[in-house]
């Protein structure tokens, strides 16, 4: 079977805030999308979301925030990710950002920093062409 | 002798020229077609082109509009309304540490802000101290952090607490951050009897849309009881709690869910208050409701004045409230973040304005107005003036505080007041049938509607039937701004400044509260087992937020976040 699996996405909210119009708006339309999407729900700390991310097998990790503590909470996703070997899954971001903050969450590896106003097809669109599913199932 | 506003013969007459005049605009359309397929508000209603009497022929002037000041409040709770005493306006306020907050506090009243209102970081909002590992990154970004009772006091610093009035959001922990106001009121010498102000306290809508999430609903339900108690008895010029639909309807709710939702989360607050053996006429006059302003104008000004009457008449039908002050829907309005842009973020100034407007003619009691650069951060001093002179603008300069609910009798204006109050009673009656919020939160119902509204309403953004300037119409990017910076360092310091504050304390009279608190929530509720009298103790004691938050999760455990999309 040469099928590949469908991509399976962690729709995750860090931090404290609980403004989770976007993160849920965003997982149904990657749902609707054909995609497999597991959300976190909110106040997830970074090792919950990593742990998580791991345990689900996930190929692309969607980190929705908008209380201003990503500079702490996303650098350290990325760090965790590495300690545990898996960073190879594709991490982005959404929500609210200083403009100059964002060249430093690339420069951490975060992939794409999408910003108030993007189109939920333009994500569909990136996802569709930069995530590869990691690996194809066996079965 | 009921009082309808047209008698039968002058609708007949209107209905006749109105078959001829429809005709008129049939032909005329096809000629110059409407601009839409189909015209509705920002909530998907859909609005006729024209309306005339016959939508309203069945009103009765006295029963369903009335006066000012008299059931079933309609044009408005008070019987003078701006005549005689503006709104209060009421910036929400907080940023950084307890001394920036009151910095920004001093600015906004002598640039003529009548009215305080905390906003909270969101360890504070969630019941956690700055030391706490949950909290890293987050001290002091979307409010002020308060930790213990001299935060406290240094927020407040200069300000007399007996003139001002102050408004807290706060949820959860709301019983501990007004034990803290209190207990730093009395340290200063106030009398708690002469404070005056709100506390947000409504759990349920956190559950719903919000998302500040700490103990599971029903002993949630038990701690706003207990404050409502505590308030009724001793501290009586307080608001115990301020019943919100602007959460739910920045989650996405339409105006209706808005209403409906949150005029449910008011019955279930009183229901349990009756339970708990209190007298309807004796706390629910201090009850406040908070609604949102969104940016379709006349749907606001409809829901303001529906809200009203639908109180009234539940109050006065369903729970059989005697006194017309337990009747009255006061409220709150803020206009609508989520109606913002971070493109062309200037144009926010006129959203904010207009909605502002719709708060005024829809009669409210305070307002807050966004500033322009609100859905980047909290707002700078620059931004937050413009936001401020806007109501000042509209307040003095443009003359609709002159006139008392100045569109009553619109054709539109009340039918869709009508309509709202419809739709809303059929979602109550849904509600009634499921057997109530908190069940209705356990099937995930308010949380799932409100969601499918949110989705609605992006996709019909994408596909253009919604306007927004500067997103799908005459799209922008987002510029660069200058906006305020917290300062990474603050929350280093935070947490020194409490790790001295802890070293300080007397261990065993703070020890001696805790139990206290922690018997009183073991114990059955009651007016004996009511949480403030030891929280006002255990603050005083030095026992910070999250002591007193830890001892509710450890009797009642915790509630997350049920994660449906």
């Amino acid at each position: 079977m040469s099928q590949e699996r469908k991509l399976r996405v962690l729709v995750a909210k860090p931090g404290l805030d609980g403004h989770d119009r976007g993160a849920r708006i965003i997982a149904r339309a990657l749902r609707d999308a054909g995609f497999e999407v597991i959300y976190t729900g909110c106040h997830q700390t970074p090792e919950q979301i990593v742990q998580t991310a791991i345990q689900e097998d996930v190929d692309l990790i969607g980190l929705s925030i908008l209380s201003g503590a990503h500079n702490y909470s996303f650098p350290r996703i990325m760090e965790l990710l590495k300690e545990n070997g898996a960073d190879d899954i594709t991490v982005i971001g959404g929500g609210i950002f200083p403009l100059e903050d964002i060249p430093k969450l690339k420069e951490v590896g975060i992939k794409e920093i999408f910003t108030p106003g993007t189109k939920l097809e333009d994500i569909i669109k990136w996802v569709r062409e930069n995530v590869k599913p990691r690996r194809v199932d066996a079965a | 002798m009921g009082t309808k506003m047209f008698s039968e013969s002058a609708i007949d007459r209107i209905e006749q020229e109105y078959k001829e005049w429809l005709e008129e605009y049939q032909k005329a359309l096809q000629k110059l077609p409407e601009r839409l397929e189909r015209f509705s508000t920002v909530s998907d209603m859909e609005v006729k082109s024209l309306y005339t009497p016959l939508d309203i022929k069945n009103k009765d002037y006295l029963e369903d509009i009335g006066f000012p000041g008299r059931y079933p409040f309609t044009r408005g709770v008070q019987t003078t309304m701006y005549r005689a005493r503006l709104w209060t306006m009421r910036m929400f306020a907080g940023l950084g540490t307890a001394e920036q907050t009151n910095e920004r506090f001093h600015y906004l009243i002598d640039h003529g802000e009548t009215g305080l209102s905390v906003a909270f970081d969101f360890p504070t909002l969630m019941g956690y101290d700055t030391d706490s590992p949950l909290a890293r990154g987050e001290c002091g970004r979307c409010g002020v952090a308060v930790d213990t009772i001299e935060d406290m006091q240094r927020l407040f610093a200069g300000i007399n607490l007996e003139e001002v009035t102050t408004s807290m959001t706060i949820n959860p922990p709301a019983s501990v951050i007004w034990a803290m106001y209190i207990a730093n009121a009395e340290n200063e010498g106030y009398n708690r009897r002469k404070l005056g102000g709100t506390i947000q306290n409504d759990c349920l809508k956190e559950f719903i849309a919000q998302k500040t999430l700490m103990l599971p609903p029903e002993p949630s339900l038990r701690l706003v009881v207990d404050t409502i108690e505590f308030g009724t008895r001793e501290v009586p010029r307080w608001n115990t709690i301020s019943i919100s639909g602007y959460h739910i309807r920045e989650a996405g709710a339409t105006a209706v869910q808005e209403l409906a939702f949150t005029i449910y989360d008011g019955i279930t607050y009183v229901e349990e208050c009756v339970k708990r053996g209190l007298n309807v006429d004796d706390f629910a006059g201090r009850l406040s409701f908070f609604w949102n302003s969104h940016i379709d104008f006349f749907e606001e000004i409809a829901k303001l004045r529906a809200a009203r009457r639908l109180w009234a008449r539940i109050m006065k039908e369903r729970f059989g409230a005697q006194k017309p002050r337990s009747m009255m829907c006061r409220f709150h309005v803020q206009t609508a973040g989520c109606s913002l842009t971070a493109q062309e973020p200037y144009n926010n100034i006129i959203r904010t304005t207009t909605e502002a407007l719709a708060a005024i003619l829809g009669g409210c009691q305070s307002l807050h107005t966004n500033s322009l650069d609100e859905v980047y951060m909290i707002p700078s001093e620059f931004a937050v003036k413009i936001a401020l002179r806007t109501q000042q603008i509209l307040a003095d300069e443009v003359g609709v505080a002159n006139v008392i609910d100045p569109l009553a009798g619109s054709y539109f204006v009340e039918a869709l007041t009508d309509r709202m109050e419809e739709e809303a009673n059929e979602y109550i009656r849904k509600l009634d049938e499921m057997g109530g919020m908190v069940a209705a939160i356990e099937k995930n119902y308010p949380q799932m509607e409100i969601a499918d509204s949110a989705y609605r309403f992006q996709q019909q953004v994408e596909n253009g039937e919604k306007i927004i300037i500067g997103i799908n119409k005459f799209p922008s990017e987002i510029p660069p701004l200058e906006i305020l910076k917290i300062d990474p360092e603050i929350e280093r310091l935070q947490i020194e400044r409490l790790h001295q504050f802890k070293e300080r304390r007397n261990k065993v009279r703070l020890q001696k509260a805790l139990d206290e608190l922690r018997r009183r929530c073991e114990g059955p509720p009651c007016w004996e087992n009511n949480v403030m009298p030891a929280l006002i103790e255990a603050v005083k004691a030095g026992a910070t937020e999250q002591e007193c938050c830890d001892v509710y999760r450890e009797v009642f455990g915790t509630y997350s976040d049920p994660a449906s999309f």
